[in-house]
């Protein structure tokens, strides 16, 4: 097929961005931008819905491939899916829309840069998760911070700035030492086409250093307990679209660029490095959690609770075996509609009473019905009840760590408990409990909007959960793949057979 | 007989000054006719320039006098700044009442010294140069003479480039003294072993250079000058002596000390380095832009240097691309400096842009993209003239020097972004005048625009500047 599909799927977006941009600004003209972008965000879920239709599962190689010499002599830009990347671009595409229709509620000034600044995200956080060379990768990685940023600085709380200025300067620290690394693997091999190094393999001698500079970007962007700090910070204070969009999405770059460039390029320094990631991975489960129990704020709880989960996505990763990767994709995929969902949640009940203190709600079940069912289907994913996709995903993980070490797995398996109690006291405190305070009375139930947003969300993380083949059956290949092209198997025996 | 036709550019330059000079004391009040008419003329210079034959290789005057390919690039690039500057401060100098007959052509003189800098293969054509290039420069600085600042900067900028300048040229007295020649390739020749005055050469010969292009521990006056000029003033500051000083510097370090590179290498990262770093810490406490951009231009200095410290001609290629880019971003940025007038009067402190965003969406827009151009965030032009850099750095294996500019860059993008934070996030002031000139306009969105799609086809200026031979 000569059709550039995900070359339109980046820049659809960005053309989006440019006509809100150019459309005269007057307040009549608002509404209008708002359905442009919906629009725009739509067709690009239903193209990648498309893309995802029409892409052969069974094949191991990269499908629907673009390259175009782009800095001569040099670079190419080159993009490409596989079964693993085309589910991120799934989940990107389904989660933006949400954002924009949510945008009515919470942002109350300067809606059109708002829009225009989502759908420049969106095309960076596309590009992400096709490109297939690393400086293309790098760009689009780096770009997300600008509107971000400003997502985050002007349409945040009352701390915005440090959080914004927080969030930009540690994952730039983060990523510099990528663009090194980067620029090193050019030098060692002469190519940053991904498929070309992987058929190269890089030398084993530079391997654990490289690693390393990726680690540093990757750590920060996941995040990895002890550079988490910024996360709930960012949280806290973006607006709910934003937030929505850092968990759902912007975290899972780090996740993605770890099977893809960590595993996949350095497999003898990954192996190496196990016992890092696996230590840091089980302090995020363990210690985040706790952290997690005591919050006030419900977006700071949610915040670290994402720490946590991520910290099953890594551990997930470096178990390096089929069941392991396969549950650290689920659980990204799965904790991208379960955070964005109580991301949401927290949005519906701050756009009523401002405040995001726990305290401040109880009773809720008896004004807000229809709340308290979204919400406990949320509550119920988030702590991995059978029957949610948020269970697929921690028990893969688990099954692949006990096939590790026992004792990892043992320690993680407490997580997931930890998991269900600061989950479900959260749920105790807002939705049950006595009706206090006077004004959380007056509180109306959901608009109709807020219904279709949550209640989207709410059906793919009960299918996913009842049905997890789709998805499954998507990135079994690729990830078999990237198992036998490193010989991670084989790494691994040996490693075990001392 | 030598062949004239190659230095038409310069003769051209040269008539115009005298004819304007004459011109502008016959005619009474004629300061504005002739600002244009110097526009004008650097407009055919320009033409005169591109217009010459790109092949031919030559050197004039005794082999003292280079037309090649990295001269002919430079002066495009300095007279196509000389042209935006030109149009972007028209209505600057008027409001600021230094519109003066001789403020163009001084601008001429000082364009007509970089000229002869840039091409110059010898000893004394290159100081010739300089010195034109220096004086018009030391009246520009202390033009607006009833100002104090101004005033200051002027003499500032006198006392200690005069100082340089000696320093320079003591240093080529040295090298002339063990090298028996003035003729930068003869001295390559004549240099084969190394003695200690040659090895004292080189360093006050890289001392004055350093103090032209304002690298660190040489940058003292920048800040002050910078401030204290008119703002006009400053932007060719900003902007022309950094492509003559870049030039001379690659000069220098490729052709006669070529061989010597173990003797310079360290001194030029050393530069570098402290540029790059030095830069980025100070600017973070400024409140003046104009003082806040001196910093930064500083720190920008130091990673075109760090280009040339790699001694390799992907090196040089990287570090006039950084160059190229950088005249860009400068430009964009005080022609966003231009604009923020009310009442006649020029503003330039930060906290004068809070809330800007609100009154004017799209100057704002053009600064947040030049911004963030500068703190060299992806995708905008400014990363790629740091990723240049680094592949070129990273290609020699100098990976202290690369992870010391990626620092460097983050602790930059903390100054960077706290203009945008008073831009984008802090509460409204007054309005600014939205009416302004044509020329003005036209070079904010052109240069915004460039670094805006950079992206889109960067091989564009990486292929031109790699036809550029150094040897």
């Amino acid at each position: 097929m000569n059709f550039p599909i995900l070359s339109s799927l980046i820049l659809l977006p960005t053309i989006g961005a440019l006509f809100i941009f150019f459309v005269r600004s007057s307040n009549s003209q608002y509404q209008s931008s708002k359905y442009v972008a919906l629009f725009i965000t739509l067709a690009n879920f239903f193209l990648s819905l498309y893309l995802w239709i029409v892409f052969d599962k069974s094949i191991v190689n990269f499908q629907f491939v673009e390259e175009r010499e782009w800095i001569s002599g040099f670079v190419n830009y080159k993009v490409g899916v596989d079964g693993i990347s085309i589910l991120f671009i799934l989940l990107t595409t389904f989660i933006t829309p949400i954002c924009v229709i949510t945008v009515n509620a919470t942002i109350k000034n300067r809606l059109k840069d708002f829009l225009i600044a989502i759908l420049i995200l969106e095309t960076f956080m596309i590009g992400v998760f096709c490109s297939l060379d690393l400086v293309v990768f790098y760009l689009f990685f780096e770009a997300g911070l600008i509107p971000m940023f400003l997502i985050i600085g002007i349409w945040g709380g009352e701390r915005r700035v440090y959080s914004a200025f927080k969030f930009f300067l540690y994952t730039l620290l983060g990523s510099v030492l990528m663009l090194v690394a980067i620029i090193s693997i050019y030098w060692i091999t002469g190519t940053t086409d991904v498929i070309k190094l992987y058929e190269l393999g890089i030398d084993a001698k530079y391997q654990n250093l490289l690693w390393l500079a990726f680690f540093s970007s990757f750590a920060v962007k996941t995040p990895m307990w002890p550079v988490h700090t910024w996360l709930p910070d960012a949280h806290v204070e973006a607006p709910t679209a934003g937030s929505v969009l850092l968990a759902a999405i912007l975290l899972k770059m780090a996740g993605y660029g770890f099977i893809r460039f960590s595993l996949g390029l350095f497999p003898d320094a990954s192996l190496y490095f196990v016992p890092l990631v696996y230590t840091l991975s089980l302090i995020a489960i363990i210690y985040t959690s706790l952290v997690a129990l005591m919050q006030e704020d419900m977006k700071k709880l949610i915040a670290y609770s994402s720490v946590a989960h991520m910290g099953f996505v890594t551990l997930g990763i470096f178990t390096m075996t089929q069941q392991g990767i396969e549950g650290s994709i689920f659980q990204m995929i799965s904790h991208g509609l379960v955070s964005a969902a109580l991301f949401l949640c927290v949005g519906v009940v701050y756009d009523r009473l401002h405040t995001r203190l726990i305290n401040r709600y109880g009773g809720l079940v008896s004004i807000m019905p229809k709340y308290a069912i979204v919400f406990m289907v949320f509550t119920l994913g988030a702590l991995g009840l059978p029957g949610t996709s948020g269970f697929i995903g921690e028990f893969l993980v688990l099954m692949g760590a006990f096939k590790k070490n026992i004792l990892v797995a043992t320690i993680a398996s407490l997580g997931v408990i930890l998991g269900a109690a600061y989950m479900l006291w959260l749920y105790k405190r807002i939705i049950f409990g006595k009706l206090i305070n006077e004004d959380v009375k007056k509180m109306v139930d959901l608009k109709r909007f807020e219904i279709i947003t949550l209640w989207l969300l709410v059906l793919p993380i009960i299918f996913f959960g009842f049905y997890p083949e789709p998805l499954i059956n998507s990135i079994e290949v690729s990830v078999a793949n990237m198992i036998n092209m490193n010989d991670l198997d084989k790494i691994n025996k040996l490693a075990l057979g001392e | 007989m030598e062949n004239l036709q190659l230095i038409i550019p310069e003769l051209f330059i040269s008539i115009m000054i005298m004819f304007l000079l004459i011109f502008g004391v016959f005619k009474k009040n004629s300061s504005q006719l002739v600002y244009n008419l110097t526009t004008v003329s650097l407009v055919a210079t320009l033409a005169l320039i591109i217009n010459l034959d790109t092949q031919i290789q030559s050197s004039l005057f005794n082999n003292s006098y280079n037309i090649d390919s990295l001269a002919r690039f430079m002066k495009i690039l300095l007279i196509l700044s000389g042209i935006f500057v030109m149009l972007s401060s028209s209505k600057y100098i008027q409001i600021s009442k230094i519109s003066k007959i001789e403020y163009p052509i001084l601008i001429l003189c000082s364009i007509l010294g970089m000229m002869v800098m840039i091409s110059s293969n010898d000893l004394i054509v290159f100081y010739m140069g300089l010195e034109l290039q220096s004086l018009a420069l030391y009246v520009l600085a202390s033009f607006n003479r009833d100002n104090l600042l101004s005033t200051e900067s002027g003499l500032k900028y006198f006392v200690l480039s005069a100082l340089s300048s000696g320093l320079l040229l003591y240093g080529c007295s040295l090298i002339y003294g063990f090298s028996e020649t003035t003729n930068f390739n003869q001295i390559m020749v004549n240099t084969k072993e190394i003695e200690y005055g040659l090895t004292f050469g080189i360093v006050f010969i890289l001392v004055g250079l350093a103090f032209k292009i304002s690298a660190v521990p040489f940058h003292m006056w920048a800040p002050d000058v910078y401030q204290g000029s008119p703002t006009s003033v400053t932007v060719f500051f900003a902007l022309l002596p950094k492509i003559a000083a870049l030039t001379i510097f690659i000069r220098f370090l490729y052709i006669p000390f070529y061989e010597l590179g173990d003797q310079w290498q360290m001194i030029i990262i050393f530069l570098s380095i402290a540029s790059m770093v030095f830069g980025a810490v100070a600017a973070i406490g400024q409140k003046n832009l104009k003082r806040l951009i001196a910093y930064s231009s500083i720190s920008h200095m130091g990673y075109a240097l760090a280009g040339l410290s790699t001694g390799s001609t992907q090196g040089v290629q990287s570090s006039i691309t950084y160059i190229t880019i950088y005249l860009v971003m400068n430009l964009a940025f005080f022609s966003c400096l231009f604009m923020l007038k009310r009442n006649d009067e020029y503003y330039e402190n930060i906290d004068d842009l809070s809330g800007l965003s609100k009154n004017h969406p799209l100057l704002s827009l053009s600064l947040l993209v030049v911004l963030f151009s500068l703190a060299g965030i992806p995708p905008l032009a400014g990363f790629f003239a740091k990723f240049y850099i680094f592949v070129a750095v990273i290609n020699e294996k100098m990976y202290f020097l690369a992870i010391v500019g990626l620092l460097a860059t983050v602790i930059a993008a903390f100054y960077y972004l706290r203009i945008i934070k008073i831009i984008y996030f802090d509460p409204e002031k007054e309005k600014f005048e939205s009416k302004h000139n044509l020329g003005l306009k036209f070079t904010l969105v052109a240069s915004t625009f460039f670094i805006l799609a950079y992206f889109i086809y960067p091989s564009g200026i990486v292929d031109i500047i790699s036809q550029i031979n150094i040897n």
